[in-house]
């Protein structure tokens, strides 16, 4: 017993220890050496993801004189926009001469009617395989799900057969229907798993109401399942208007998507280079996707993560 | 659960049923249907229209024997690997930077993240002038000074894959990173907190038990770059076009080129079966270790 | 307040020394303050349990003394060293996990002894360690299974051996038994005393289960808005709750609360709510009574039922609610106009409505100030 007394002598009560030792809030440095680390490697990798975009920026605004003499990474010692109109109005693939505006409006009227038409399909049938289960349906939806990691390479040619068949080959609405299918494996899952999640009792609740399948649908799961749809927009807006192998093989020229016609106009043999013409071309196909990602934020990161499942 | 046990008759549940049919559609006739046509189309010697000529594995055999086959293979084989390590240990060490309770995450987050917004085709374009030898990379650096600075991927063929290594990491790591992250931020604090009562430095904690424990995000990840990599093909069309000479060249757009432009859809069928097979071989492994194998806790 | 009377420094008292002391601490996240100049000194070999409902600090204060958060003020004092910068592993603490926190993908025997090798111990130091622990927790036959093979008990009994192991003075335990069922939680509740008993260690344990507390604890510190209510003996706290909140935070079922005034006439104090009128000659008050609303407590187990008179207070009063509860009943009465419930043995259950006597000593009741809640 003895022996706590004389092993603690430094603390003789509580006035001897106010007085005593380190007090309060570990002090941090600002600039510490992991800090330094940490923010500096941050930094140095954030400038790096940036880089391409300023590059893609200031040549777009530089006559082609200047980007002959300076470094691309030097800003533009004279702004110009020409280059962006005449990447939107004027510029060549092939015999067409009348820019990326065409491609443009061709991207619009496919990514509309596709987002559209691929999340009414997926919705629906998220619902139906969350809450209205039919013997096989597990079945089908597994085969979708698998079906996802098919390289689309293996199923492009009987598509072409298909359409071809129907008469939808080389048509806008054709490239619809293909973005409808390849996108329901994943909007599917998507709208599934979030069903799956809603209580239970809501939709029983419903049934002893008298509401149907439709009526369920529309009235008790769209309304509550606002934010999934939107995450499904995301995906979906980027996903096709991003495409460009479905675009090249299943439209023709003049219903060529953006992607595709951006390719054509950069790519093409003929002619003098017009890198800023190009780089403006770029820039404006990569604009719509961009201003998606930037408006969406925190939703954007949940549609890849959704998304990242299908592989 | 009651749902899932009612007598099954043909028109029970009969709005379920027809909300369904493009799902069924699309999966018996495209994914099931679409496949087993060109596996089996492989084996003819269709041309510019699909015949049913058999020649039995012929088609395989001039692709095993045409250069241009074997050297995408080569290409998707060193780009493949190279992204895969890359990919995961870059998005990691940045989910990890990330994930230290920094200032500005939110800014940090959303520049990594921002390629992948972009189509391949814009990346492709974008890493075309970057790496353009005249103006690009190469002549900046050379303009500072270091004259004999070589760096040209996109007109040297045996460098050329490593061109669009670079372009495919920038417009990639930022999705691997949001997993990492998602799968880090997924970790028991109190693991954290036992780790330091236990005085293990980060670094071995990281390594030794958050890296382990983040198995299953690791295997999903793998799975997810390795099928976008079998898949590689606008940024290559749009960085190289195959180029130099057919350098660049990789299995999907072989199948296209054969398809479309050599009007020999034989081949073109026999390469997209590889192009399953290769797939197969990733995922049934990794199907099996999921869903097949014992639950993990 | 008991807590902050009570802060003993034993250091120079010679029986026990002080094994852990808190000293005025502080923590704000921003603007929120969670704990509020904290004074706390635990006793050598002495089992504290942090009580209180979730969102009271409990948790978080056990943070700070393992060095898990950083303190806004004040300083944390273990075995007389000061620690309030020192990293956790240089605390002298150990700590179990209200989720295990072991490391899944290593054997139960690694788990044990990776502290020990990154610390860079010797090998047969370490191999006596993990011999120890486990012959102490009864795990030898766990060694070479990995934690998803183990029950909920089993993990935590590994969880207490990684805290054995590092040989510490204090021990440190966040909510261990939470993630248990109940018969478990009953059997490592003994587990846990025998473990205290054997070892003799300081051990500051936090839980929101009043029983733990009262099973387990030495003394027990209850806690609410970041400030230690009362701290004190189980017994103490559990007969002589300092405020309304203590009084009422501890037992089950709980207090019945009365509201009424505090009356003098002829010298003598009552309590009186509508027709009830309580002579308070037996109650022990803390300090001068004055007349004014306040709030009469007492626990629904010392008031007696049908047994005749003889009672400083007795009444008579109409059964309404009837609640067996296996080995006891409860029965809902009202007096005074407000609900009163009294547990009764299982074989006394009334009928309802019945009308039955009740009677009660006001010694083992507790009057508090209807305004601040303090015992009067």
């Amino acid at each position: 017993m003895s022996d706590h007394v004389v092993s603690l002598p430094a603390i003789g009560g509580a006035g001897g220890l106010e007085a005593y030792g380190p007090s309060g809030p570990k002090p941090r440095h600002t600039f510490s050496r992991r800090n330094i680390f940490l923010y500096g490697t941050l930094i140095v990798v954030a400038l790096y993801y940036l880089l391409p975009l300023y590059v893609m920026v200031v040549t777009s605004l530089k006559g082609m004189p200047e980007i002959r003499l300076g470094n691309i990474f030097s800003p533009p010692m004279e702004i110009t926009f020409e280059p962006w109109v005449k990447a939107w109005s004027s510029a060549c693939t092939g015999l067409n001469c009348d820019g990326l505006s065409r491609g443009f409006w061709n991207s619009v009227r496919i990514t509309i009617p596709s987002v559209i038409l691929s999340i009414a399909l997926a919705s629906v049938n998220g619902y139906a395989l969350a809450n209205w289960r039919f013997k096989g349906a597990d079945t089908f939806f597994i085969i979708l799900i698998v079906g996802a990691f098919i390289p689309y390479q293996v199923m492009i040619y009987p598509i072409v057969i298909i359409l071809r068949e129907v008469g939808l080959y080389g048509s806008l609405s054709g490239l619809v229907i293909v973005h409808s299918i390849f996108g329901m494996p994943i909007l599917t899952l998507l709208f599934r798993n979030y069903f799956t999640s809603m209580p239970e009792e809501l939709f029983r609740a419903a049934r002893v109401d008298g509401a149907g399948f439709w009526g369920i649908y529309f009235r008790i799961m769209l309304p509550m399942s606002l934010p999934i749809f939107v995450v499904a927009i995301i995906l979906q807006v980027t996903g096709i208007w991003n495409d460009f192998l479905f675009g090249v093989v299943y439209t023709r020229p003049d219903t060529y998507p953006m992607t595709v016609q951006l390719n054509n106009i950069v790519n093409s043999v003929q002619g003098v280079k017009e890198y800023n013409v190009n780089m403006a071309a770029t820039i404006l196909t990569g604009l719509v996707p961009l201003i998606v990602y930037f408006l969406s934020g925190k939703l954007f990161v949940r549609g890849i993560a959704a998304g990242a499942v299908k592989g | 659960m009651s749902k899932s046990e009612r007598p099954s008759q043909l028109f029970r549940n009969l709005n379920a049923k027809i909300a369904s049919i493009p799902m069924i559609f699309t999966a018996l006739v495209i994914f099931v249907g679409g496949t087993v046509w060109t596996v089996f189309y492989s084996f003819t010697n269709s041309k510019l229209l699909p015949r049913l000529h058999f020649v039995g594995l012929d088609q395989y055999y001039r692709l095993w024997a045409t250069p241009r086959w074997l050297i995408s293979i080569e290409n998707l084989l060193i780009y493949g690997v190279l992204s895969l390590v890359f990919s995961l240990v870059i998005g990691f060490l940045l989910a990890a930077l990330l994930d230290q309770k920094i200032r500005f995450e939110d800014t940090f987050r959303t520049i990594f993240l921002y390629p992948f917004a972009l189509s391949f085709i814009v990346t492709g374009l974008v890493w075309q002038w970057l790496l353009n030898p005249e103006f690009g990379v190469q002549a900046v650096v050379r303009s500072l000074g270091w004259t004999s600075f070589s760096f040209n991927p996109l007109y040297d063929s045996s460098i050329v894959i490593y061109g669009i290594l670079i372009a495919a990491l920038w417009q990639g790591t930022g999705l691997i990173m949001c997993l990492m992250l998602a799968g880090l931020r997924g970790i028991d604090e109190d693991i954290w907190k036992a780790a330091r009562v236990d005085g293990i430095p980060t670094w071995k904690t990281y390594l030794f038990i958050i890296i382990p424990m983040m198995r299953p995000v690791f295997i999903t990840t793998l799975v997810i770059v390795a099928s976008n990599i079998v898949r590689v093909y606008d940024l290559v069309v749009a960085q190289t076009s195959g180029g130099p000479g057919i350098a660049s060249e990789v299995p999907a757009k072989y199948v296209y080129d054969y398809m479309f432009f050599a009007q020999n859809l034989g081949q073109g069928f026999a390469a997209s079966t590889m192009m399953l097979l290769s797939v197969i071989i990733v995922i049934v492994p990794w199907a099996y270790l999921e869903f097949g194998g014992k639950k993990r806790v | 307040m008991n807590a902050n009377g009570s802060v003993e420094v034993n250091g120079s008292s010679g029986a026990n020394g002080t094994s852990v002391s808190i000293q005025n601490l502080s923590l704000n996240f921003g603007a929120i303050s969670v704990l509020q100049t904290l004074n706390l000194d635990v006793a050598e070999g002495e089992f504290i349990v942090l009580l209180g409902p979730s969102g009271c600090g409990k948790s978080t204060l056990l943070n700070c003394i393992a060095g898990l958060l950083d303190v806004s003020e004040g300083r944390i004092f273990i075995k007389g060293k000061n620690v309030t910068w020192e990293e956790p592993k240089d605390r002298g603490i150990g700590m179990v996990f209200q989720s295990y926190a072991l490391y899944p993908q290593m054997t139960v025997e690694k788990n044990l002894s990776f502290g020990l090798r990154v610390a860079g111990l010797a090998k047969d130091e370490i191999a006596k360690r993990i011999a120890r622990a486990a012959e102490i927790l009864q795990i030898e036959p766990l060694l070479h299974r990995k934690p998803a093979a183990l029950s909920g008990g089993q993990r935590q009994r590994v969880a207490i051996g990684r805290a054995l192991v590092r040989d510490v003075d204090v021990f440190l335990f966040d909510e261990p038994l939470s993630n248990l069922d109940a018969k478990l939680r009953a059997e490592l509740r003994v587990e846990i005393k025998l473990l205290h008993r054997k070892l003799e260690n300081t051990m500051i344990y936090v839980t929101h289960d009043q029983i733990e507390a009262m099973t387990l604890a030495d003394r027990i510190a209850v806690m609410k808005g970041g400030v230690i209510q009362q701290l004190d003996a189980p017994q103490t706290i559990y007969n002589r709750p300092v405020n309304r909140f203590v009084a009422g935070f501890l037992g089950s079922p709980a207090m019945n609360f009365l509201d009424g005034r505090l009356e003098q006439a002829d010298g003598d104090w009552h309590f009186v709510a509508e027709d009830v009128r309580i002579p308070l000659a037996t109650y022990a008050f803390e300090k001068d009574p004055v007349p004014g609303p306040a709030v009469f407590g007492i626990r629904p187990e010392h008031v007696a039922f049908n047994s005749g008179t003889g009672w400083p207070f007795a009444a008579t009063a109409s059964v309404e609610v009837v609640e067996p509860m296996g080995s006891d009943t409860l029965v809902w009465l009202k007096l005074g106009g407000q609900n009163f419930t009294v547990r009764v043995t299982a074989e006394r259950t009334p009928n309802n409505a019945e009308a039955v006597g009740i009677g009660f000593d006001p010694m083992r009741a507790s009057l508090f100030d209807a305004a601040t809640g303090n015992r009067l």
